[in-house]
C-alpha cells in the first residue's frame, strides 16, 4: 500500500531522495530548489541516509564533485534551478560525455536577466542539447515517480546517461498537493544495489577517466552518446511499465488527454498541462473537441511518437515557456513543427511564448489559445505563428 | 624517510613515452610524488599540460586511477572522489586505505581553479592538492597568471618599449592557504628530491586537506636549454625566490636553509623571459624584485624563529 500524504513538490522530492539514499550528494541552495538541499541535510543530520552529503561553494563544484563521486562509483545526485544550472553548465555536458547516472532535480526558474526567481523553463531549454535525458513533471506526484523512475533510467547498461528531473518552481516546488509515496522498502528494492562500470576506486584495475580525445577518436565517441539518447525511449517506457506494476500510476514519453478525437489541441509541459486539462473539461462540455498533449520526456525528444499523435488534428498550439530569441519561435514549438514536416494531415501549427518570469498562467488565457484554434480551424488561416500570451504590447 | 636506494627500487607510477617537452619539470613531480606512498593512489588533474601530455586517448601514462573532468575544478573533483570512498567505506563496499591527489598547474589553482581549491581545503576533505607551479598558463602559450612573478615577460604581459613585462607581484598562495587552518601547507622543488617526496608523505598522512606549491621550471616558457630545468628548480630555492619551508597545524618550520643566499640575478639571468631586465632601463626593477625578495624572505624566516 502506498502512502498518502500532502507533501509541496520540493518535500516530494527530498522524500525520494531519502528513499534512494544515495552514496553521495553535493549540492548547493538556490531558490526555489533550496528546500530540497535543506531538507534532505536534515535527513543526514538525523541518521535518516547515511549519504555522504557535500556542501560545496557553488553550482560549479556541485556537479564537478558529483562527476568525481560517480566516477568513483557512487550513485550521486544534485539539484539545482535556473543560474545554478547555468553555473554548472561546463561540467553538465562533461557528466553526459563520461557518460555518469547521476540524477538532478532541477526545479524551474528563469535564468537571469533580468534577474527573478520565479518559473519559467529557460533554464533546463537551455540544457536541452548537453546530453542529459530530460523528464517533466506536471506536479509533485510526478517530480516524485520521475525521480524514481530517473534511477533506472539512468543507470540502464543501454542508456548510462544522466538524468534531469525538472518541475515547475514555485508552482510545483512550493505547492502542497495530496499526493502518495512509496513505502522505503520499496523504494530501496526499485533503484536496487548500484553497481558501477570500471568506477575509479577499483585500484587495482586502474582507469584514466576523462582524457585527452582529439580529432582520432572523438566523433565515434560523440556518436556513442547519441545512441544512447537513442537507446532511452525504449528504456524509458520499459521502466514506466515496471513502475506502473509497482506504482499503479502510469507514465509514457507523452499524455494524451482526450486527443483521440480532438480537432484542435495543446502541446504543454510542466503545471501548465494541469491548467490546461481544466480547460479541456470545460471546453468538452460546451462541445468543443478539444485536446491535450503533455510532453513528459523532451530529451530523447519523441518526434515520430508526437507526429502521429497530432496527425490529422486541424490546428495545434505549442506552449513554451522560454523564448529562444531565434526571431522565429521557442524551443518546443521548432521541434514539434520540425517532428510535423513532410507527414499527411499535418495540422496548422502556432506557438505561445507564455509564463516568462513566472507570469501567471490563468484558465482564460488557455481558453484564449484554444479559441484562436477554432478560429483556425474553421478559416484555415493562421494570421500570426508567434504569440506572447498575456503580454503588455 | 626512505633512501634513494629505497625509491630508486620502488614502482614508477607514471610511464614513460608520454608527450611533455623535453626537459619539462612536471613528470620529474608527478614521479617523485607517487613515490611518497605506499597506499593505492587516486589522482585528479586540471586540464593542462600535465593532463593534456599523459592522457591522449587510447592512451595513458598513469599506472594508478586518474580523473580529469576540467580546468577549474580539480579540487571539487576529487573532493566528490573521496566522499565516494567515505561513503562507500562506510558501507563496507572498499575496506582499502586510498590517497587522494589533485594536481592543478598554477592558472588552475591561483586563478580558476582558487574556489574550487578554497571549497575543498575549507571542507576537510582527506585530500593532497599539489600545485605544480609553472608561473604561467603554459598549455595555451605562455599567458601571465597570477602567479608569474613581477617583471616576466608573456604573451599577455609581454615586455616592449613602454613595459618591463608582468607589473604585479605573484600572489603568495601558500600563505592564502595557511590562512585556510588547514593541518598541512608546503612549498617544494623538484631539485631537492626528498624534500618533496618526504612533505608529500606527510601531506597524505595527515588526517584532512593538506597544499603543497612545487615549483616547475618550463623550458618554453621560461626559456632556458631543455637540460637546465633541475638547474633553476634549485636556483629558485638558493636564492630564496622560492624558500622551501612547511606549515604543520599553523607552525612553520624552515625545511632548507641555503648556506649562501644567492642574488636573485643568479636564477633571473638564465631565462630569457627576463632578459629585457637586465637592459640599463630596467635595473630598477631588478633591484625592486631583489628588494620584495629580501623583504619576503626576512618575514618568513621570522615565522619560522629563523635567525636571518
Amino acid at each position: 500500500m502506498s502512502i498518502r500524504v500532502a507533501k509541496t513538490g520540493n518535500e516530494a522530492v527530498a522524500e525520494g531522495m531519502r528513499q534512494i539514499n544515495p552514496d553521495v550528494v553535493a549540492a548547493y541552495p538556490i531558490t526555489p530548489q533550496t528546500e530540497i538541499v535543506q531538507i534532505f541535510s536534515s535527513f543526514v543530520a538525523n541518521g535518516k541516509v547515511d549519504t555522504e552529503f557535500v556542501t560545496v561553494e557553488s553550482e560549479h563544484s556541485a556537479m564537478s564533485a558529483t562527476v568525481g563521486a560517480a566516477s568513483a562509483g557512487a550513485r550521486a545526485m544534485t539539484a539545482t534551478s535556473a543560474n545554478g544550472l547555468a553555473l554548472m553548465w561546463e561540467i553538465v555536458y562533461i557528466a553526459a560525455s563520461m557518460r555518469l547516472p547521476i540524477v538532478m532535480p532541477v526545479v524551474n526558474r528563469a535564468l537571469s536577466g533580468p534577474i527573478n526567481i520565479h518559473c519559467d523553463h529557460s533554464d533546463t531549454m537551455g540544457a536541452r542539447d548537453s546530453g542529459w535525458i530530460q523528464i517533466f513533471s506536471e506536479n509533485a506526484q510526478e517530480a516524485y515517480d520521475n525521480l524514481l523512475q530517473a534511477v533506472r533510467i539512468a543507470e540502464n547498461k543501454n542508456v548510462l546517461l544522466p538524468v534531469m528531473v525538472t518541475m515547475d518552481g514555485f508552482i510545483i516546488s512550493h505547492a502542497m498537493e495530496v499526493m502518495h509515496l512509496l513505502e522505503d522498502e520499496k523504494v530501496k528494492q526499485w533503484v536496487g544495489e548500484y553497481v558501477p562500470e570500471n568506477p575509479l576506486l577499483d585500484v587495482d584495475n586502474p582507469v584514466t577517466v576523462g582524457p585527452l580525445d582529439l580529432y582520432d577518436w572523438n566523433m565515434e565517441h560523440k556518436r556513442q552518446q547519441a545512441e544512447a539518447m537513442v537507446q532511452a525511449k525504449p528504456v524509458i517506457l520499459e521502466v514506466a511499465r515496471n513502475y506502473a506494476k509497482l506504482s499503479g500510476r502510469e507514465y509514457g514519453l507523452f499524455e494524451e488527454y482526450m486527443l483521440d478525437d480532438a480537432e484542435i489541441a495543446i502541446v504543454a509541459l510542466g503545471s501548465t498541462a494541469g491548467t490546461a486539462k481544466e480547460v479541456v473539461k470545460a471546453l468538452r462540455a460546451d462541445g468543443v473537441k478539444a485536446g491535450l498533449l503533455k510532453v513528459r520526456v523532451f530529451r530523447p525528444f519523441p518526434a515520430c511518437e508526437i507526429a502521429r499523435a497530432l496527425q490529422g488534428k486541424k490546428a495545434v498550439a505549442v506552449m513554451d515557456r522560454s523564448d529562444s530569441f531565434n526571431a522565429v519561435s521557442g524551443p518546443v514549438f521548432a521541434e514539434v513543427r520540425s517532428a510535423m514536416y513532410g507527414i499527411e494531415n499535418a495540422p496548422a501549427i502556432v506557438d505561445y511564448i507564455y509564463g516568462i518570469g513566472g507570469r501567471d498562467v490563468t484558465m482564460d488565457h488557455i481558453r484564449s489559445v484554444y479559441d484562436d484554434l477554432a478560429k483556425i480551424a474553421k478559416t484555415g488561416q493562421v494570421e500570426r505563428t508567434l504569440t506572447y500570451l498575456g503580454i503588455r504590447e | 624517510m626512505a633512501t634513494l636506494k629505497e625509491l630508486s627500487n620502488k614502482e614508477v607510477l607514471v610511464s614513460p613515452g608520454h608527450r611533455a617537452c623535453a626537459g619539462c619539470g612536471f613528470p620529474v613531480i608527478i614521479k617523485q610524488a607517487l613515490l611518497a606512498t605506499d597506499n593505492p593512489v587516486v589522482v585528479g588533474c586540471a586540464t593542462g599540460c600535465m593532463e593534456v601530455c599523459t592522457t591522449i586517448y587510447p592512451y595513458t601514462a598513469w599506472k594508478v586511477p586518474f580523473i580529469h573532468n576540467a580546468f577549474e575544478n580539480s579540487a571539487a573533483t576529487v573532493s566528490g572522489v573521496e566522499a565516494a570512498y567515505r561513503s562507500l567505506k562506510r558501507r563496507g563496499k572498499i575496506d582499502k586505505k586510498i590517497d587522494f591527489i589533485a594536481f592543478g598547474g598554477d592558472g588552475g589553482t591561483y586563478d580558476i581553479g582558487f574556489q574550487s581549491l578554497s571549497g575543498a581545503m575549507e571542507r576537510g576533505h582527506d585530500m593532497l592538492y599539489i600545485c605544480y607551479d609553472n608561473q604561467a598558463y603554459m598549455n595555451t602559450g605562455i599567458q601571465r597568471s597570477s602567479a608569474t612573478p613581477r617583471g616576466a615577460n608573456t604573451t599577455t604581459s609581454p615586455a616592449g618599449s613602454e613595459s618591463y613585462g608582468k607589473k604585479q607581484y605573484r600572489k603568495n598562495l601558500t600563505e592564502v592557504m595557511v590562512a585556510h587552518g588547514i593541518p598541512y601547507v608546503a612549498q617544494s622543488s623538484p631539485a631537492m628530491w626528498n624534500d618533496l617526496v618526504s612533505k608529500v608523505n606527510k601531506g597524505l598522512a595527515v588526517e584532512g586537506p593538506a597544499f603543497m606549491t612545487v615549483i616547475q621550471p618550463c623550458v618554453l616558457g621560461w626559456k632556458y636549454p631543455s637540460d637546465q630545468t633541475i638547474e633553476l628548480a634549485r636556483l629558485a630555492v638558493d636564492t630564496c625566490f622560492w624558500p622551501l619551508y612547511e606549515v604543520v597545524e599553523g607552525e612553520y618550520k624552515l625545511t632548507y636553509k641555503p648556506k649562501e643566499k644567492k642574488p636573485l640575478t643568479d636564477f633571473l639571468r638564465k631565462q630569457d623571459r627576463f632578459r629585457h631586465l637586465f637592459k640599463p632601463e630596467n635595473e630598477h626593477i631588478l633591484a625592486e624584485l631583489q628588494a620584495e625578495v629580501d623583504r619576503e624572505w626576512a618575514v618568513l624566516l621570522a615565522k619560522c624563529g629563523e635567525q636571518a
